[in-house]
Formats: structure tokens, sequence, C-alpha cells
């Protein structure tokens, strides 16, 4: 597989377009949190400002559990709204078949439907991806739609979710807690990081 | 807010090809996108290597539609990561490559493919490495000419 073509990310080679600054992007950080030793058992964002268009999260995550078959979803809770307002639809390969599901009148929401365990042996260094859009987050006027691409290899075993979620609510969202679906947690070196999008 | 999502390089290509390397990688990102939009000679699963390391550490799982049947597959100890795929229509794959710089964890990357006129998919790799990621290969089809590639890094606060 010898490359053609080659760039560098330093400018130096031809065919190769740089732009340093990123003065003018829509794009930027908002908080990021990375789990510390001892783990926790979920990661919250508070005081999230109105002031963007879109929100992403972007992590990487593994479920504090220790049994390697046992996966755990990824879940959303809104400004503390544990009341039945969530429903959800995933699509999910699991590298030999294909599963759907669904469900309404949730307490929370179901953005990814499985992260890796912490079960050992390869385990311990594979974490799950997952990449999470939220829309309009800040209108008024509708109800709040989130979608989410997030999955994991373990070389063994792999897991691969396409998954939307709706929060009924009219509000502004202004924190988001991010947890598996049990008390058990998110281990060392989890990351969850929270970015806005701006529209014109 | 800081702002980030800041074009790392830009390949477009001027003949065809059957990769595009991007090296020297700056390590000052938390993730990278990979966007390829364009059109190959075939319909081609595209590949991903990371750091010129060719032996067999990657795994990976895939989803994907075909407009009659929704599909999932596998591979492991694989020599590349899967990261979308082309074909003779104009498609995009969208690679996320997630906390490429860390040392502690294995990479895991995902994509996002539409392959139009053929498929549309989702899929998730791991390299088994805790190694930062500074250089990637792109390949697993002959590139036709027009067919572009920019990679993006995005910043943590």
């Amino acid at each position: 597989m010898s490359p053609l073509l080659q760039t560098f990310a330093n400018g130096s080679a031809l065919g190769y377009r740089s732009r340093g600054a990123a003065a003018g992007t829509a794009f930027e950080s908002i908080a990021t949190a990375t789990v510390g030793s001892g783990g926790v058992a979920s990661v919250t964002f508070s005081s999230i400002p109105s002031t963007y268009k879109h929100l992403q999260i972007r992590a990487i995550a593994k479920y504090n559990y220790t049994v390697a078959l046992d996966f755990s979803n990824v879940m959303l809770v809104f400004n503390s709204d544990t009341s039945s307002s969530y429903s959800y639809h995933t699509l999910l390969g699991r590298g030999t078949s294909v599963d759907v599901g669904s469900a309404s009148s949730q307490s929370k929401g179901v953005v990814q439907t499985f992260m890796p365990t912490n079960a050992g042996g390869d385990d311990n260094n594979v974490y799950g991806g997952t990449v999470i859009d939220i829309l309009d987050y800040a209108d008024t006027n509708k109800y709040k739609t989130v979608r989410g691409l997030g999955g994991y290899d373990r070389n063994s075993s792999g897991r691969i979710s396409l998954n939307s979620v709706s929060w009924q609510k009219t509000d502004a969202i202004t924190s988001i807690q991010i947890s598996p679906d049990t008390t058990d947690g998110w281990v060392q070196y989890s990351h969850f990081a929270l970015y806005g999008i701006k529209s014109a | 807010m800081p702002a980030t999502y800041e074009p790392i390089a830009t390949t477009t290509l001027g003949s065809s090809a059957s990769s595009v390397t991007f090296s020297s990688i700056p390590g000052t990102y938390t993730d990278l996108i990979l966007v390829v939009n364009g059109t190959s000679t075939a319909t081609n699963g595209n590949e991903m290597q990371f750091n010129g390391d060719t032996g067999n550490n990657y795994s990976f799982t895939l989803l994907y539609g075909t407009g009659s049947a929704a599909v999932s597959s596998r591979n492991s100890n694989i020599s590349f990561a899967y990261a979308g795929r082309t074909n003779t229509n104009q498609s995009v794959s969208i690679t996320q490559i997630m906390n490429y710089a860390n040392t502690t964890t294995y990479k895991t990357v995902l994509t996002r493919a539409s392959s139009n006129g053929d498929i549309v998919m989702g899929n998730v790799s791991t390299w088994r490495s805790t190694s930062a990621i500074t250089s990637l290969v792109y390949a697993g089809a002959t590139f036709n000419s027009g067919t572009v590639f920019t990679l993006y890094g995005i910043k943590a606060a």
C-alpha cells in the first residue's frame, strides 16, 4: 500500500493546503470531563450557555463492570428531568446480526446501545466511542431531537449503533447527565467533551 | 469559548491514486476527522492504517443498509481499520478518530459513509495500540481524480 500522494501537517508538500487559525470557526469547545481513578457514576455538563445552535458530545468511555459479555447503554438526562419524557429508536449491528429497538415514555434517553466493560485482557484498553448531536437544544418551541453514532470493537466482538432520542420538552437544555444504565459508572480515562456549534 | 475544528491538511487528487497519506499529524488535538468525498474505479471498502502499522492489529464491526436489507459483519485480527466505502458514484465517508493522541487506550474509529447507489453504513474499528497516532494511510480503492481528502482536528477545552 505505497502512497502515491503524501501530505504533511506542516505544509511542506505539494498538493496540500493548510489553514492554521481557527478564527471564525462555528465549532467551539464548551467543557470537558476526564474520569479519574476510582471512576464516576455519571458525568454532568451544567450551566450550558444557550448561545449556540446545536451541541455535540464526543466521548470515549468504558462501563465499570467486570463481566465481559454484559454491556451497557449510554443514557442521557436533560435538565435533571427523569419523568417519562424520553423516547428512542436504535439500530444495532452485532457483527453477525442486526437488531432494532424502540421505547417510549422513558425516564432517560438511550443514545448508544452499548459500551464495553472492563472485563480484563484486551478489554482493559478498549474504549467505546460515541458522537452525539443535540439539535436546536435551546429552542423553546420544539421537542428536542438527539442522534448518536457509537460503538466499540474488542477484536472478539463488536457493536455499532445508530440511535435517535426525542425529549418531549420544549425547555432549553441547560444541563446534560451522561451515565450507563446501571449505577456502576464510568472507569478511569473515560473522556467526555461538549462542543457548541453556532449558526450565522 | 475556544474555537476549534481546524483543517489540518487537504489533498485533492489530480490523477487517480491508490492511497493518500497524512503524516506529521500534530498531537495537539483531541479528535481527528477525515472527510473523503469522491469516487473510485470500483465499489470498494476503504481501509485505514496508522503509524505504518501493517500488522493484524485491527478489528472492525460494520452495519449497513443495502436498500433491501440491513446487514452487520465484522473482522478480527486484520491489517486495517475499516473507514467507509466508495464506488463510481459520488460518495462521502466521514471518519472520527477518537482521542488519537492519548497513550493509555487503544484507538476507536467511527465512520459514517454514504456510498451512493450502493449502501449507507456506520462502522467502528479498533487499532490495538496505545501509541499516539502521528500518520495515517487511507487506501483500499483506486480513487479517481477530483476525490478530496480533508483532515480536521478538534480540540477539547
